[in-house]
């Protein structure tokens, strides 16, 4: 039962305590019921554009296979070797860039043609040179398909991944953490709520106690006093004379004595 | 008089290379493999020409590399076999023909070696034709000065290099720019030789040399836009030889884009370029050239007593090795439309 409520004492100070805990866990909810929304919506954009790369690679990898075909029927051989000694500096760079989506950053990629560079541009002057500057170009477009699927790739791996957690922060908060809070509200509720009657007990129980004391006290006292009477009497019969204020306290206390069973006149 | 006396010594190499160039592969043969569905159906075809021995022991998952290799094996088995029947002025011609690979062969060497490749990647991936006994020694020095002191200078493309280059040019000049210029120098110094020989052997010769001159103008000056070659560059470039030469082609070296490149040519009033630049059925400028190829190496395997028949089936097997890859990239890659694109000679 410990995962129902946390192991706290029930008093105000923590009462209040969780009440704010449990605000901050039903905003928290749906902020990132919000953002888990969010990012799902960019993930479905994200594999219809994959699948819409992936297609487009396809083609166009079959052209760029095709035309290297081509290449080597007109060259007559492999121009693979000298290409490889030629190419010195990068004609195609890709930069990283990073894109912020509801807190998660992806990364894009780009694709930077540097059009003054143009290592072999001499290849196939003597045969094939038109077949090579296709299959440059074909391929160049090969690479920009290649580019871009990558970056929708890593950003649908990333994606898939914030979006499991942040799933399951959300069903955390709604299954595990909101209705702890709420139970250990409760609990303290019903702790402070006993207390109280507890006390309530206890008060009246004190108000009894100290009511009964009183009254022993009271016995006690009147017992007392018709001792001093019943001296007082023994020396008045010879005496005779009473004043009436002494009188009108006699019958004070005679009243006040009336319901007294015990007490015998 | 030469015709009395061509069999004596070269009758037999010329009987093997009418062999060899009567089993090349016909055109119904061709338009059967273009029915391919797999390449394993377009190795069950070649099964039917002198190729079936090549291909029979390669093993089941078979690539379109695999064919070009095998096939090409085949050649370089053939033309091997004819430089050994060959005696003089036969074998010198052939050897004269193998001196175009070797350009190739040295060009990849020289610049292999200049970025420290790897010595054995390098000769594996040279030409077999062009393979010359000392070849493995150009990627033992390491600059470009040794290089033609210690070995360039005992090749037969020696004087090739001596004609075009300075040492330090070879060092800072684009790799490109060397194979051409020793290409040109080569089909000069080819024609030249092809004049010693007797019977038809240089009318036939000159025609072909020519129209490979001529294709490698055209293509120098159709790819040389927007690199930043000079007139005078491109000028050096381009052969002196063939039907474009010297006119045409100095018209060609001025002109500075690809339409007035096509102007210029289809100008010229030489039959085989009137067309070249027409695309409308998907051909280029290469499959116009193979096709115009194709047809005088027919030609020259009409003549007979002429050393140019052997200049002719080497040309046209190596045509069919081309032919026989494309169809097989074609029929690998699923590219139906373009499958006819093969040069077939007979």
């Amino acid at each position: 039962m410990s995962q129902q409520r946390e192991a706290v004492f029930p008093t105000r100070m923590t009462l209040n305590l969780m009440r704010t805990k449990l605000r901050g866990a039903s905003t928290g909810h749906t902020l990132l019921k919000r953002k888990s929304e969010a990012l799902t919506k960019r993930f479905r954009d994200i594999v219809r554009k994959i699948d819409d790369a992936k297609m487009k690679m396809g083609g166009v990898m079959q052209a760029a296979a095709f035309s290297l075909a081509e290449v080597s029927y007109a060259t007559g051989g492999n121009i693979g070797i000298e290409v490889q000694e030629l190419a010195k500096q990068p004609r195609y760079t890709v930069a990283a860039r990073q894109e912020n989506v509801s807190g998660v950053i992806l990364p894009s990629f780009e694709a930077i043609v540097n059009k003054e560079v143009d290592d072999f541009k001499l290849t196939g002057l003597g045969r094939g040179g038109q077949q090579v500057n296709k299959a440059k170009y074909i391929y160049g477009q090969a690479v920009d398909a290649l580019v871009e699927l990558a970056s929708q790739q890593t950003a649908f791996v990333l994606l898939d991944e914030v979006i499991k957690v942040t799933n399951r922060r959300v069903n955390a908060i709604e299954h595990v953490i909101i209705p702890r809070t709420e139970n250990t509200i409760a609990y303290i509720l019903s702790e402070l709520d006993e207390l109280e009657r507890e006390e309530f007990f206890r008060l009246k129980k004190v108000q009894r106690n100290k009511q009964r004391d009183a009254e022993k006290l009271q016995i006690a006292e009147k017992a007392e006093k018709e001792r001093l009477a019943a001296q007082e009497s023994d020396a008045v019969q010879s005496v005779e004379a009473e004043s009436t204020t002494e009188n009108g306290a006699k019958n004070d206390d005679m009243n006040a004595f009336d319901d007294d069973a015990d007490v015998v006149f | 008089m030469e015709a009395v006396l061509f069999n004596v010594e070269s009758g037999y190499a010329e009987a093997l290379c009418r062999g060899l160039s009567s089993s090349l592969i016909k055109s119904a043969q061709y338009s059967n493999m273009t029915q391919c569905d797999t390449l394993e159906d377009l190795k069950l075809q070649l099964g039917a020409t002198d190729y079936a021995q090549s291909l029979a022991n390669v093993a089941s998952p078979i690539s379109t590399s695999d064919f070009q290799n095998r096939l090409f094996a085949k050649l370089v088995a053939d033309f091997r076999y004819l430089q050994t029947t060959a005696v003089e002025p036969l074998s010198k011609f052939l050897e004269y023909i193998t001196y175009g690979y070797m350009i190739d062969n040295v060009v990849l060497m020289v610049s292999g070696t200049l970025h420290h490749r790897n010595k054995e990647e390098l000769l594996e991936r040279a030409h077999p034709l062009g393979w010359f006994d000392t070849l493995p020694a150009l990627s033992v020095t390491t600059d470009i000065e040794s290089l033609y002191d210690v070995v360039l200078v005992d090749t037969p493309l020696a004087p090739y290099f001596k004609e075009c280059f300075t040492v330090a040019q070879i060092s800072d000049l684009q790799i490109e720019i060397i194979r051409n210029k020793l290409y040109r120098a080569y089909l000069e110094d080819f024609a030249q030789f092809c004049k010693t020989l007797p019977g038809s052997t240089y009318e036939s010769m000159i025609k072909m040399l020519g129209f490979e001159a001529d294709c490698r103008t055209i293509n120098i000056a159709v790819n040389s836009n927007g690199t930043g070659l000079s007139r005078a560059d491109r000028e050096a470039l381009m052969p002196r030889l063939g039907a474009l030469y010297p006119v045409i082609s100095s018209q060609l070296a001025r002109s500075e884009d690809p339409e007035q490149v096509r102007a210029v040519v289809e100008q010229c009033a030489v039959p085989e370029f009137t067309d070249c630049f027409d695309s409308s059925n998907g051909q280029t400028l290469e499959d116009h050239f193979y096709a115009e190829g194709i047809v005088l190496c027919r030609e020259a395997l009409t003549q007979q007593f002429s050393y140019a028949t052997f200049y002719a089936w080497l040309k046209a097997a190596e045509q069919e090795v081309r032919n026989v890859t494309w169809i097989a990239e074609c029929i690998a890659q699923n590219q139906r439309e373009r499958i006819s694109g093969y040069v077939s000679l007979f």
